[in-house]
């Protein structure tokens, strides 16, 4: 047992190792960068974290950053209930899940730069605008992975339980939940991931705060430090909550397939 | 080298039949998945307490799908089932546990049908599973962790943990090997013997069907239906290797069956 924690926390740090050293190796490429091709192009790797420092330091950059993530997750979250919600149900009825193939496929293929004009119209230049972006860009990634989680799960499981007589209720969460959200999950991480990047771009297009705002001001100024300032912020928050929210989720979820 | 003389099976006959009451009869009248092509023609069955009875039959002769009829998985297109008990599991051809779940909890996965609290499901399914041969260390385990005899163990365990009166086997037995498949024949017939569980076999093995069988009903495709009912004659203690062969040849001797099974000069290995 104790052999067995041990070598859980020998991987875990092992694994952090790995992210470092990756970390790492792209300040250093920055820096020859940096040096090739001189500061207007990429500013040195220091200046810019001083620069973020800076930024972080100000009242108003802790505001941005917050109102970004608070922005972020809120289209984030909405589109994980409804897509869910919807791909569940979409799942079960064959003919629903036949109806909803052109419109994922329609949805996905939007650019989500489409749907910042169209939130300008409607949302104006308010939270509604980078929330409906992130909420419209991620839902069609969820709900389809809520769906095929559904379509593939293996009958044959179902058929057991339903031969012990297990009610439906226990039948889901034992059986059914566990194969949707191998499916699920992966779709899950990667709208993550597009929420933090779509939310900066609609930011940059129609906010005054938000990093995306910062980035604009940025480029008004044809200040490269803080620009690549705020990249760093923005993925440093997205490894930051891989490391903090998703992976333990996963390992949560997913343990069982990495029994020995 | 195996003695022929010694019993392939030790257990004692579960007596006369004939006297006991039915506990499940299937009456199928007409069965389709698709419109248009017939599964099963009419075809019947009666099974008493503590009987085991055996259905054999080619590859898609639609054996299984007669049995998915008597244990209430589908229904029939047209027909009838009745069944004094609601006490039944199913052993599958694969084991279908759930990878999620340690052994343990898979044992008592199939407790949920029933009104039982956590703790006694636990109990239940943490006797039985030592009943089986399982260990401590094993029951913490996920089923990818396990071989593969010992997941279709942890499968019947699940299944004898409801304490079944009627048990359905759907060629449960067709990926081990011999050894592995004896221990399981004696966990079953020990169910059958004790507690006079009544027992309906899908198989394509005859010789597995005449060795654990009160009665084998032979089925023929095109559509589905009984061809044949032979009474094993000897009881089941009685039964050997060497007289298991001698009731083959009696069974296969009927032309029709040996035809069905492409087994013609059967005696033939090659």
């Amino acid at each position: 047992m104790i052999h067995h924690m041990l070598s859980t926390l020998l991987s875990k740090l092992w694994s952090g190792w790995g992210t470092l050293a990756g970390v790492f190796l792209i300040f250093a490429l920055w820096q020859v960068g940096f040096e090739a091709f001189g500061s207007l192009v990429l500013p040195a790797p220091l200046e810019a974290l001083s620069r973020l420092v800076d930024l972080v330091a100000l009242p108003s950059g802790l505001e941005y950053i917050l109102i970004t993530a608070k922005r972020a997750f809120a289209g984030f979250l909405l589109a994980s209930a409804f897509g869910i919600f919807f791909g569940l149900i979409a799942g079960w009825s064959n003919t629903l899940s036949l109806l909803c193939k052109p419109f994922i496929t329609v949805a996905l293929g939007v650019p989500p730069i489409a749907w910042i004009v169209l939130a300008l119209l409607w949302f104006g230049g308010d939270d509604g605008t980078p929330i409906f972006t992130v909420f419209i860009s991620t839902i069609p990634l969820i709900f389809a992975g809520a769906l095929q989680g559904v379509r593939m799960r293996e009958k044959e499981l179902d058929e057991m339980a339903q031969s012990f007589h297990v009610p439906p209720v226990q039948r889901f969460w034992q059986v059914q939940a566990p194969q949707i959200v191998s499916y699920l999950f992966p779709a899950w991480a990667t709208a993550l991931g597009l929420s933090w990047k779509v939310v900066v771009m609609a930011e940059l297009l129609s906010s005054t705060r938000g990093i995306g705002a910062g980035l604009a001001e940025a480029r008004v100024n044809i200040d490269t430090a803080s620009t690549m300032a705020w990249i760093v912020v923005v993925v440093g928050l997205l490894l930051v909550i891989e490391g903090m929210l998703l992976n333990p989720v996963k390992d949560y979820v997913e343990g069982w397939k990495h029994a020995e | 080298m195996l003695n022929d003389t010694a019993p392939l099976l030790s257990v004692v006959p579960s007596g006369a039949a004939d006297t006991k009451p039915s506990v499940l009869s299937v009456s199928v009248e007409d069965h389709r998945y698709h419109p248009l092509q017939q599964t099963l023609a009419p075809s019947a069955l009666e099974l008493k307490k503590g009987e085991v009875v055996s259905i054999i039959g080619p590859s898609g002769c639609g054996k299984s799908t007669f049995l998915r009829i008597a244990a209430g998985l589908i229904e029939a297109s047209s027909g009838k089932i009745s069944s004094t008990t609601d006490r039944t599991a199913i052993l599958f051809q694969e084991h279908r546990l759930l990878p999620w779940k340690s052994l343990l909890n898979n044992i008592s996965f199939g407790l949920q049908g029933q009104k039982l609290s956590k703790f006694q499901r636990m109990k239940k399914a943490r006797a039985v599973a030592y009943a089986m041969g399982f260990t401590e260390d094993d029951l913490i385990k996920y089923p990818s962790e396990l071989s593969g005899g010992m997941r279709q163990r942890g499968a019947l365990a699940r299944a004898l943990a409801v304490e079944p009166d009627l048990l359905f086997l759907d060629e449960p037995f067709s990926a081990l090997d011999i050894g592995r498949r004896r221990d399981l024949y004696r966990l079953v017939l020990h169910e059958v013997d004790e507690k006079q569980c009544s027992v309906l076999m899908v198989t394509h093995d005859v010789t597995e069907a005449l060795a654990l069988s009160d009665r084998v009903l032979v089925m023929a495709p095109d559509p589905g239906h009984f061809a044949k009912e032979y009474e094993v004659p000897l009881a089941r203690s009685e039964r050997t290797r060497r007289n298991l062969l001698e009731l083959e040849a009696s069974l296969l001797a009927d032309d029709r069956i040996a035809q069905l099974f492409n087994m013609s000069n059967w005696e033939q290995l090659v």
